[in-house]
């Protein structure tokens, strides 16, 4: 029962986050068309929709295309529905890093925490998601 | 003292099912005035219409309320149902308990409660209505078509035939509009400019059809019946009663540089041009931007080779002053422009081109003379990928939200076209749906496939890129295999999106036509009258109504030819008797009304007033009934309360909003 819950409440998490709505996909696969990382992804751009949709929040996390994302952000540039799937990757990437440890992390502990294991996409995303 | 007969309609289980009408009957019949009250399930029935016929017999009803459905739906059915029992029809109001009561409530109570509230506040407005009767006004037995494309053209063809005088208004130098730049059409292959032209040549010469190319309409004034129209003849520089059509002049003339709008910029043509060679009229224009004459007071050689004096470089624009009584809008369509559309690097290769420039490739009166050829470098192309759905069906502001509908079907066209005649060159199409409902569509799309080897792949184009060699990189998804895939092309073709003609946006704010979001004009009911603009008189025929081949093009530029049919064949018009009134005594002739209202339909006049003895002669507002279309603008405006809406007055409305909130 908890681990329903738990899916639940992470694929609403991912839709916060993200601010993308899966339910507009119509599946035209322009993402995936348009992705540099396509052959690195297991799971591919179009089909982190689907997830999403499905709830198959675990599957995701679990996914390697996490951290194979470089945060070009062209398919949400160039998908002609707003789904934004880099924006749900980004999400469901924060979910994960989340899940290990604290939610919020300030500007000053940045230096002292920086870890030479973390994911380089991680920041980077972040970085451009702050970047105004 | 009205006699008020109510009569609250079940709609079967539409009202029914959420509003207790045994209830509201109950608490209407305790209204003032009321002599009458009962229920049926369907009151739009011949037995419901009966029963009010009976109540008026029995009761001596002065005044109905209908408590039914919207009065869009069947005001106009009770007002004659009121008018066959003898009462004037404009005493019948409408509560709408359906549309705005019980189809947007779940609870029955409130539901009941809101539907009593909307029954009183009708009986108060009975209570104070008059009756009213309507006016006449005449209808100008001649229709006006915007527009000489296919849908101009049929719509023409069919109110001429009918036997009313027609013009049609073309803003380029000759009909034919984007059917005339199609090769072929499908789903049959036939030439388009066979099957177009004896259409263009029939319209010409047809006695009944007045045609003006290169003009456009300026200004629209009056109404329903009674339009009047001003239509800018551009100056041709060419007096086309001289001219035969010999062609030297284009020949002999020294600015060939300019770029032919018929063939969509890819091929030159001359300052002096007529559009193609089947061009109605078969009259050149000199574009004067382009013409040296025009440009330095050199040159001059088109007159000197016109062997029939023809050019006229003093003529000037020409504005024709005509009445309508019917106007039918033809504007038709263009693609998207693809300025943001990078990723598909059609302003960086010329071998990137739309399907309707595809057109004019295939097309033996093309700038290829119909070879299939790559733009950049000539050479005879040996892959060429087809995109579909560019800036069809987007959600963000690149594309349109909406399904172009055609280019499916002239995607398989265009495959099946060049795998037919150069069997060697591979065909690609990238789709995310092909959609092909329609007569013989869909079996024509699977002869594509299964006769003619087209390559369809699930999956859009995310990118082509240009290549060192000449060639065209293609990334694309194939997501029924699950891969992303890269192909060499030589041509890339893309389905662009249609939009509206862009004339279109300001003719609508002439004819005060509604268009959407999208800068289609809209229907007046989207299944019911599909043709008619709201705006009265005014018809809708073709693409600038929605997207649409050229069948369904041609079948409702039939309908809007019926439709115009329908309105000049009567001698007059029953007018509207809704209009404003002014009441001398308390206009104090400020103009504001007249300066708010969109018609024109309010004037001064100075006339002699007795004001409760004091005689004197008063500036006074003065309603034109003919021109005013009951829109209340004026009653708003009037500082002094002299402005009143007959059907719709101040005390009609504040008596149902009192009703509302007792």
């Amino acid at each position: 029962m908890s681990n329903v819950s738990k899916t639940e409440r992470q694929a609403a998490m991912i839709r916060e986050i993200s601010g993308a709505n899966p339910a507009k996909c119509m599946k035209c696969g322009k993402c995936s068309a348009t992705c540099p990382a396509f052959d690195e992804m297991d799971i591919k751009p179009h089909q982190f929709v689907s997830y999403v949709q499905d709830g198959n929040i675990e599957a995701l996390a679990a996914s390697k295309s996490l951290w194979k994302c470089l945060s070009c952000f062209a398919c949400i540039e160039r998908c002609p529905r707003n789904v934004k799937p880099a924006k749900l990757i980004d999400a469901a990437r924060q979910i994960v890093e989340r899940e290990k440890g604290g939610d919020y992390l300030s500007p000053d502990e940045i230096p002292a925490l920086l870890d030479p294991e973390l994911p380089q996409q991680l920041l980077v995303s972040a970085f451009r998601r702050y970047r105004r | 003292m009205q006699r008020i007969g109510v009569f609250v309609c079940h709609c079967g289980s539409n009202i029914a099912a959420t509003v207790d009408v045994k209830k509201v009957v109950e608490m209407a019949a305790r209204e003032p005035s009321v002599v009458h009250a009962e229920d049926y399930p369907y009151m739009c029935s011949e037995a419901g219409q009966a029963k009010i016929a009976q109540a008026v017999a029995e009761k001596g009803l002065t005044g109905i309320v209908v408590c039914s459905c919207s009065p869009r739906m069947h005001e106009a059915t009770f007002r004659k149902a009121a008018e066959r029992a003898g009462i004037n029809p404009f005493m019948v109001e409408i509560a709408n308990i359906r549309e705005h009561c019980s189809w947007i409530h779940k609870n029955i109570e409130e539901g009941t409660e809101k539907a009593i509230i909307l029954a009183r506040a009708a009986i108060a407005k009975v209570n104070l209505n008059a009756p009213l009767f309507p006016g006449e006004s005449r209808v100008t037995k001649r229709a006006l078509v915007i527009g000489g494309g296919i849908a101009g053209i049929q719509s023409a063809l069919d109110i001429a035939d009918a036997g009313y005088e027609v013009d049609i208004v073309e803003k380029t130098p000759s009909i034919g509009g984007r059917m005339a730049q199609l090769d072929k059409t499908f789903p049959t292959l036939d030439c388009s400019a066979c099957i177009l032209t004896p259409k263009m040549v029939e319209a010409a010469a047809h006695e009944k059809i007045r045609i003006y190319t290169y003009s456009e309409v300026e200004k629209i004034s009056g109404f329903v019946g009674d339009f009047t129209v001003d239509i800018r003849k551009k100056a041709r520089s060419i007096d086309a009663t001289k001219c035969t059509g010999c062609g030297v002049c284009q020949e002999k003339c020294h600015s060939k540089k300019s770029l032919s709008e018929f063939n969509r910029g890819l091929g030159t043509r001359s300052a002096i041009y007529t559009p193609f060679a089947q061009a109605i009229p078969n009259v050149p224009v000199i574009d004067r931007e382009a013409c040296i004459k025009f440009k330095t007071g050199k040159c001059g050689v088109c007159a000197k080779v016109c062997a029939a004096g023809a050019i006229d470089y003093e003529q000037k624009d020409e504005i024709i002053t005509e009445k309508y009584g019917a106007i039918v809008v033809a504007t038709g369509f263009d693609t998207i422009k693809l300025d943001k559309y990078d990723e598909y690097a059609y302003n960086q290769s010329k071998d990137v081109i739309t399907s309707l420039e595809l057109e004019r490739v295939m097309n033996a009166a093309g700038p290829t003379k119909g070879h299939l050829e790559r733009l950049s470098d000539g050479k005879h192309p040996e892959h060429i990928v087809f995109v579909q759905c560019v800036g069809s069906r987007c959600s963000d502001e690149r594309g349109k939200p909406y399904c172009s509908k055609i280019c499916c079907m002239y995607t398989a066209k265009h495959a099946m076209l060049i795998r037919d005649k150069y069997p060697d060159v591979k065909v690609t199409v990238f789709y995310i749906d092909v959609r092909t409902p329609g007569k013989n569509f869909d079996e024509f799309y699977r002869r594509a496939v299964e006769e003619y080897g087209v390559n369809y792949i699930k999956g859009q184009v995310g990118k082509v890129a240009p290549q060192p060699d000449g060639s065209l990189l293609v990334q694309a998804s194939d997501l029924l295999d699950n891969k992303q895939i890269k192909l060499k092309a030589d041509m890339v073709v893309l389905a662009t999106a249609i939009e509206p003609d862009p004339s279109v946006r300001p003719l609508a704010t002439m004819l005060t036509a509604s268009i959407d979001t999208n800068n289609f004009l809209t229907e007046a009911h989207p299944k019911l009258r599909p043709v008619e603009s709201p705006t009265a008189g005014i018809f809708l025929s073709g693409v600038c109504q929605g997207p649409k081949d050229i069948p369904e093009t041609v079948a409702q530029a039939g309908a809007a030819a019926v439709k115009a049919i329908g309105l000049l064949a009567k001698d007059k018009l029953t007018t509207n008797p809704c209009t404003a009134k002014a009441d001398e005594l308390l206009c104090n002739g400020c103009s504001t009304c007249a300066n708010v209202c969109p018609y024109g339909a309010i004037s001064y006049e100075t006339k002699l007033i007795n004001d409760h003895g004091i005689r004197e002669d008063r500036r006074v507002a003065v309603v034109n009934n003919a021109l005013c279309q009951g829109c209340g603008a004026c009653t708003v405006a009037c500082p002094s309360g002299a402005m009143d809406l007959q059907g719709f007055s101040n005390r009609q409305i504040i008596a149902e909003v009192d009703a509302i909130c007792r």
